[in-house]
This record gives C-alpha cells, sequence and structure tokens, in this order.
C-alpha cells in the first residue's frame, strides 16, 4: 500500500502532462507543426536463439553414437508407428548422424562430433536466428545394439525464456527397420564391432519403444551381448538452457 | 485466516486444481511398444470413491477378467454403477504395437479422475493401467506415461493355451494376436509370489519357439516401461 500510494502522484503527473502536451496541438486549428523527419530503420542484429544442451549417458554399457541435435520449425525425427527415415535408420543402426543433422527440414543443427560413453556428460550449444525453428530435436543410437536409439523429438522451445531450463529423461526406441538378432556381426559398437547400416528392412518397420536387448546371459543364446549391455528407460538425461 | 476462510480457500483450491465441473476430453492413446498387443481398452472418468485397480490391493474379480482375458463387460458394468462416464472399446478391437486410438469422454459433474485399463497380450495377467488422473481444470494438453501391471491373479507361465487361458483363474495365455508365439513349453513359473496388483516384472521369453520354458519369443514379447502414452487434451 505504502508503494502504491507513493507511485500515484507520479503517475498522475504524467497523465497531466500528456494531456497539456495534446491540447496545445488540437487547441489551434492553423497549427501546422514541422515534419519530423522519419529517421531511417536502424538495422538491428538478427535476433539470435542460443540453447546450451547438457547430454548425460544413464547407461551401464551402451556408448551413444555422436548426437545430432537440431532445430527445425516442422518435421519430425521420428512418429511412433511410422516407418523410419533412411536418416532415422542409418543413425539407428550404423551412428551416423548426418542424414538426420542434413534433413530437408533442418534450419540448424549440432553435435558433440564423439562418442558419448556411459556415465558421461556432453554440452553442446545449438543456435539460430530463424523465430520459426523453435522445435529441438536430439538423437542418437546405442551403438551396443542392433538398432536402439534414445532422444527427443520436436520438444517445443517456443515458450523458454532466455535462462529458462528445461529437464527430460528419454527411453530407448527401435527404429523397427533391423530385427534385434544381437548376433555377431550385426551390432557396431565395441561389444561386437559388426555391421552398421543395412537397408534391408528385416522388422516390423515401424518405430516403437524398444523391448530392451535379451543378451545371452538372458535366455539368447545366439546374443553377441552380455548382461553388461543390458539398460532399462530412461537412458538419457537431457538439460536445455535458453543462454540468448 | 479464521477456520471458515481456511476451509473456503482450500475448497476453492481443491476445485481448481481439478476438474468438478464437466469437461470435454480428446483422449490420445497409443501402444508404444513393438510387439505387445492391447486388448479393447476401457477409458472413464469417475469420482474418488470408484477405481478400476489400485497398486498393492488385490485385484477385483472385474479386473482380473479383464486382465486374463481382455473381457471390460465387468469393468463396464461396475463403473456404470458407480455413475462414470466410459468409453468402452474406443478402438473397436485390439490395438496393435505403436498404433493409436483417439476417442472423446464428456464428464459430468464429480468425475474428476481419469482411469484407463486394457490387457497386454501375450501375457497371463499383465495389463496397461492409468489409476484415478487427476482431470487439470484448466485448458490445455497433457501426456501422461502409462506402466505395464500384473494383476496378481495367475501365474505368469508364459504358455499360451488358446482361448481357455483367458477365463479368469484358468492358467496359461489365451492368445498371441501377432500370430508370434511358441509352443510346448514346460512353463516359466507355477506360482504367484505378489498376490497384490503391481508393476509387472517383464516377460521372459525364450528363444525356442518349438520348446523351452517359455512361449513367448524372448526379443520379440518384452517391454520397458512406459508401454503406452496418453494424451489428454482439456478443452
Amino acid at each position: 500500500m505504502l508503494h502504491f500510494k507513493r507511485l500515484a502522484p507520479i503517475a498522475l503527473a504524467g497523465f497531466l502532462t500528456a494531456c497539456g502536451g495534446s491540447s496545445s496541438t488540437n487547441g489551434d486549428p492553423n497549427a501546422n507543426p514541422m515534419p519530423v523527419p522519419t529517421p531511417d530503420p536502424v538495422p538491428t542484429p538478427a535476433m539470435e536463439y542460443q540453447y546450451q544442451v547438457t547430454v548425460t549417458n544413464l547407461t551401464n554399457s551402451q556408448p551413444l553414437s555422436p548426437l545430432a541435435l537440431v532445430l527445425h520449425e516442422t518435421g519430425q525425427v521420428w512418429q511412433i508407428g511410422q516407418s523410419a527415415s533412411t536418416m532415422l535408420e542409418n543413425l539407428a543402426e550404423s551412428g551416423d548422424n548426418s542424414g538426420v543433422m542434413g534433413a530437408d527440414f533442418v534450419v540448424s543443427s549440432a553435435s558433440n562430433d564423439g562418442i558419448l560413453l556411459p556415465g558421461m556428460s556432453a554440452e553442446v550449444m545449438i543456435m539460430t536466428t530463424d523465430m520459426m525453428a523453435s522445435n529441438f530435436s536430439l538423437a542418437t543410437m546405442l551403438v551396443n545394439t542392433n538398432d536402439a536409439f534414445t532422444g527427443l523429438n520436436a520438444i517445443d522451445l517456443s515458450m523458454m525464456e532466455v535462462g529458462g531450463m528445461m529437464m527430460f529423461k528419454p527411453g530407448v526406441y527401435d527404429a523397427g527397420t533391423e530385427g534385434n538378432t544381437e548376433m555377431p556381426g550385426t551390432i557396431p559398437g565395441p561389444a561386437d564391432g559388426g555391421e552398421g547400416l543395412n537397408v534391408a528392412r528385416d522388422d516390423v518397420d515401424f518405430v516403437a519403444m524398444h523391448p530392451g536387448v535379451v543378451t545371452a546371459d538372458d535366455g539368447l543364446s545366439s546374443s553377441v551381448l552380455t548382461g553388461e549391455h543390458k539398460f532399462d528407460n530412461p537412458a538419457l538425461s537431457v538439460k536445455i538452457m535458453r543462454m540468448q | 485466516m479464521n477456520n471458515k476462510q481456511l476451509l473456503a480457500a482450500s475448497i476453492l483450491s481443491a476445485f481448481a486444481a481439478t476438474g468438478a465441473q464437466a469437461q470435454d476430453l480428446n483422449i490420445s492413446i497409443t501402444n508404444l511398444t513393438q510387439g505387445i498387443h492391447f486388448t479393447p481398452l476401457i477409458v472413464a472418468a469417475h469420482n474418488g470413491d470408484a477405481s478400476m485397480f489400485s497398486v498393492a490391493t488385490t485385484a477385483s474379480t472385474e479386473l482380473q477378467a479383464m486382465a486374463e482375458g481382455g473381457d471390460i463387460s465387468g469393468l463396464d458394468t461396475m463403473l456404470m454403477a458407480a455413475s462414470a462416464d466410459i468409453q468402452a472399446n474406443p478402438g473397436a478391437g485390439l490395438l496393435a504395437p505403436a498404433a493409436n486410438v483417439e476417442t472423446m469422454l464428456t464428464t459430468t459433474d464429480g468425475n474428476m479422475y481419469l482411469s484407463i485399463t486394457a490387457m497386454m497380450l501375450p501375457t497371463n495377467d499383465g495389463f496397461v493401467g492409468l489409476d484415478s488422473w487427476a482431470i487439470p481444470s484448466e485448458a490445455g494438453t497433457y501426456t501422461i506415461w502409462l506402466n505395464a501391471y500384473d494383476a496378481g491373479t495367475e501365474a505368469n507361465d508364459e504358455m499360451i493355451v488358446g482361448g481357455a487361458g483367458g477365463a479368469p483363474g484358468t492358467p496359461g495365455i489365451p492368445a498371441a494376436p501377432g500370430g508370434n508365439g511358441g509352443t510346448n513349453g514346460t512353463g516359466v513359473s507355477d506360482s504367484q509370489f505378489n498376490t497384490n496388483i503391481h508393476i509387472h516384472r517383464g516377460a521372459l521369453g525364450d528363444d525356442d519357439m518349438a520348446a523351452g520354458n517359455s512361449d513367448l519369443d524372448n526379443r520379440v514379447h518384452r517391454w520397458l516401461n512406459p508401454v503406452a502414452k496418453v494424451t489428454v487434451t482439456v478443452q
């Protein structure tokens, strides 16, 4: 209340000044105020939207392929129940993020340019001057699997203020493009050193959440994986901070 | 504040937090699994006294019939008796892996809680569930991730025995709708340790479709939580 009383006279004074100012012009029909030249608009530097993304690998023994971070206005990196794009297939089977980062709907992309080992974090900056590119997606392969990946799809950052933060704990998805045989020669990660991309689609051919790896220790005798490679949801922790 | 004011304030805030008034809900349910079907879903808005299931309690016979055989008629009757607003079988049949169904629900006054269940096939008595989610009064879109539960009413023998396995109290799994079940399993388990409703420990399966303990395929019929994503749009 004290503040309001103190402020009130100032506000009133402002109001009166404004009235006085306008009456001097309106009161004299002959007044011909000098035209004020409109100043040339000063080109303001394009507003930059800058996000710091901290990604942590929560798994026991699933290194993550180089991260694909993208900003976009339209498009989806994946949709549950829909066939994976060839870009996503390549990321999920071989860890190659170039297709997702270069997708036609992508406005800006960034990566940590390296393997993110279990228990480790990576900090990646991603930025754009395109106000409409406010959807954020992230994808990375769990390399000791046939076609498992984790990440975020089309998270809306448009309401995020500078200094604002969002946290996510994504689970693991299955690209559905390669059967989860876990056979020697089919897994590109260090557990096997096998094949990456195989363009044949010998699985359900839709994206779903991953059922988990079975491993030889848990009843899949032909698996090259061991109990060390099992994972559960969530597999990832993602912190997004808007810096600018 | 005196007690009366406090009481009034708490009532107001309770009403503000959840939808006491009639509401229109758009509900989207996605099966997130790669290899598990959902039997017909039952979706209901109900009052605080009703529920379809509660963890760490014994399943009702109505819930048991749903979880062992996909039969939602008992739950439907029970919810109608509780004056719930119900959408039974909105997908007109099974909800396949990674498939989605959308439905509308108009709630009546006092039905402030949303519950959803459906049996997971192939399992013995596994079901996907949402228990009494407080429906927000504020318009908006809300996402809920659902887990897999075990009704605790049947041993998880993982043997596919045909339709009879769907009858409450009869062991075995009634069907593997994906057509990818095995045969000649000797049975993973013949007893149920926790007979209350609990988070499902997951299917075990094995890698021999014509023998072994289980008729389930350990590469196909396992899952990790969450098993469903529900998006509720409050209008």
